[in-house]
């Protein structure tokens, strides 16, 4: 679409650097978020230009930390989109109960809250216990915050509507306690999630899994890191494996559809043939 | 102030069309969209701010009124004619190669979908060639977006604010972006019914 400009250029620019210095590979994320996103970290760090960001951020690693937090900033919800849990629980739960033992991976967990949504299904489910979760992200920060599971107290309402229209069993409060204006999950689901720095973009398959969700992660990844990605999550599946996917991606137009069916009609719930 | 509809003067024929709104906009968007015809060869892409947790009724509601096709994309979908609503909880982008992204980054000044990150991104990959409507609404989302589209050389069309259920956002829409055409939601659908053929004998 004709020639680059000047703010094409510095941020292809920006991304190899970051690539070249710390490993951590943008280069094939949508271009149109990014965008928003690095201009909202350049205004905020406080560089006229991304060029100059670029400069600050090879020379400091500081700088590199702040902009990640601004490169990882999505905000879910607990039991987002409650259908899909309770597809989960209706749909899925019955096969995994003859499993002796679990692993799931949530991939790209950010600050969480997916996780914690699944791990409190299995606990309602009686499966938690002989469950490992892997929850993984590229951002350190986010993991910290994942693993600390505290959310702020006006999120709850919210949690806990979305937890009722998911199927909940009980009371969402059983699973948390209150301090000091913040929710904090229980240390005992905690107990069964390893956190751990993963990249769907860089890194390979380090596990065999029998439920692999990465929701709202893809959309952030243009069509060739999508199909990396969707590689990495098949090749982590068991056969006949499940793969949860967000309300609005879908496996509809990967060279990976073949490999998977439908597990329920307009939930993005499949299974691995 | 403003003396009634202005005439449109931009006279070239538009490749996309964006739409945004609040409250009072499910009405306005009745008058407009019902009145497009199914010819018009362009994608109609509509941000309306509505509670993130209900299940989007929208396409529901409009495509059994609308003589072009109706439905919410996919993320990465190319935009096709037709109109498109953007899901609840999910900002809706353009991408260059004229195909959705979605994101669940935070709410951009309290909103997602926001009125002014559709059109940004619209705006980068549509450029002169791009129709904006802002409508009735009761804050400012649109009026940022609105002026990037009137920088880039597009179109923006607003809400006779005096025909607004809520008049903040058509307001803020034109002292931010100077529209080239504010009228009622008919006469803006009319502007738009030519939006493909506008500036051609």
């Amino acid at each position: 679409m004709g020639a680059p400009t000047l703010d094409d250029i510095e941020l292809q620019l920006l991304l190899e650097a970051i690539f070249l210095r710390y490993h951590q590979d943008f280069r094939s994320y949508s271009l149109a978020s990014i965008r928003r996103r690095l201009a909202a970290a350049r205004d905020s760090l406080g560089f006229a230009t991304l060029s100059a960001m670029q400069d600050a951020i090879l020379r400091d690693a500081r700088v590199f930390a702040a902009l990640l937090q601004f490169l990882s900033v999505q905000v879910s919800d607990l039991f987002r989109d409650p259908s899909f849990y309770r597809a989960l629980r209706q749909e899925i739960v019955p096969v995994l109960r003859t499993y002796p033992s679990l692993k799931i991976w949530i991939a790209g967990c950010s600050r969480g809250e997916e996780v914690y949504s699944f791990a409190i299904l299995l606990r309602e489910e009686g499966l938690l216990d002989r469950t490992i979760l892997y929850a993984t992200d590229l951002n350190p920060e986010a993991l910290r915050e994942a693993e600390a599971g505290v959310y702020p107290r006006e999120r709850v309402p919210a949690f806990t509507e979305n937890h009722r229209l998911a199927g909940g069993k009980g009371s969402l409060s059983s699973h948390y306690t209150a301090r000091y204006g913040a929710a904090v999950f229980d240390r005992a689901l905690r107990k069964q999630i390893v956190f751990s720095d993963h990249s769907l973009a860089t890194d390979s398959v380090f596990a065999e899994v029998h439920v692999a969700s990465c929701r709202n992660v893809l959309i952030y990844f243009d069509r060739a890191l999508q199909e990396r990605a969707l590689g990495l999550l098949k090749g982590s599946l068991v056969r006949r494996g499940f793969l949860g996917l967000g309300a609005k991606e879908s496996l509809h137009s990967s060279e990976h559809a073949a490999e998977f069916r439908e597990v329920v009609r307009g939930e993005r719930w499949y299974q691995r043939c | 102030m403003l003396t009634g509809p202005s005439r449109p003067r931009s006279l070239r024929p538009s490749a996309a069309i964006v739409m945004g709104g609040s409250a009072g906009a499910v009405e306005a968007l009745g008058v407009i969209l019902p009145a497009l015809p199914a010819e018009l060869g362009v994608p109609v892409v509509v941000v309306l701010h509505l509670s993130p947790r209900v299940p989007s009724l929208l396409a529901r509601i409009f495509a059994p009124r609308c003589a072009l096709p109706v439905a919410e994309p996919m993320d990465k979908q190319p935009l096709g004619p037709g109109i498109w609503f953007a899901p609840p909880d999910y900002h809706l982008l353009i991408e260059r190669e004229r195909t959705f992204s979605l994101s669940i980054d935070p709410p951009f000044r309290w909103s997602r979908p926001s009125i002014d990150v559709l059109f940004e991104s619209a705006s980068e990959a549509y450029g002169g060639s791009l129709d904006a409507v802002v409508l009735t609404g009761a804050n400012d989302d649109g009026a940022r977006g609105a002026a990037a589209v009137r920088q880039a050389g597009g179109f923006v069309l607003v809400q006779d604010p005096t025909t607004a259920e809520a008049d903040e956002m058509p307001l803020a829409a034109i002292a931010a972006a100077a529209p080239q055409f504010v009228g009622t939601p008919a006469e803006i659908a009319a502007v738009l019914a030519a939006a493909t053929t506008r500036g051609q004998r």
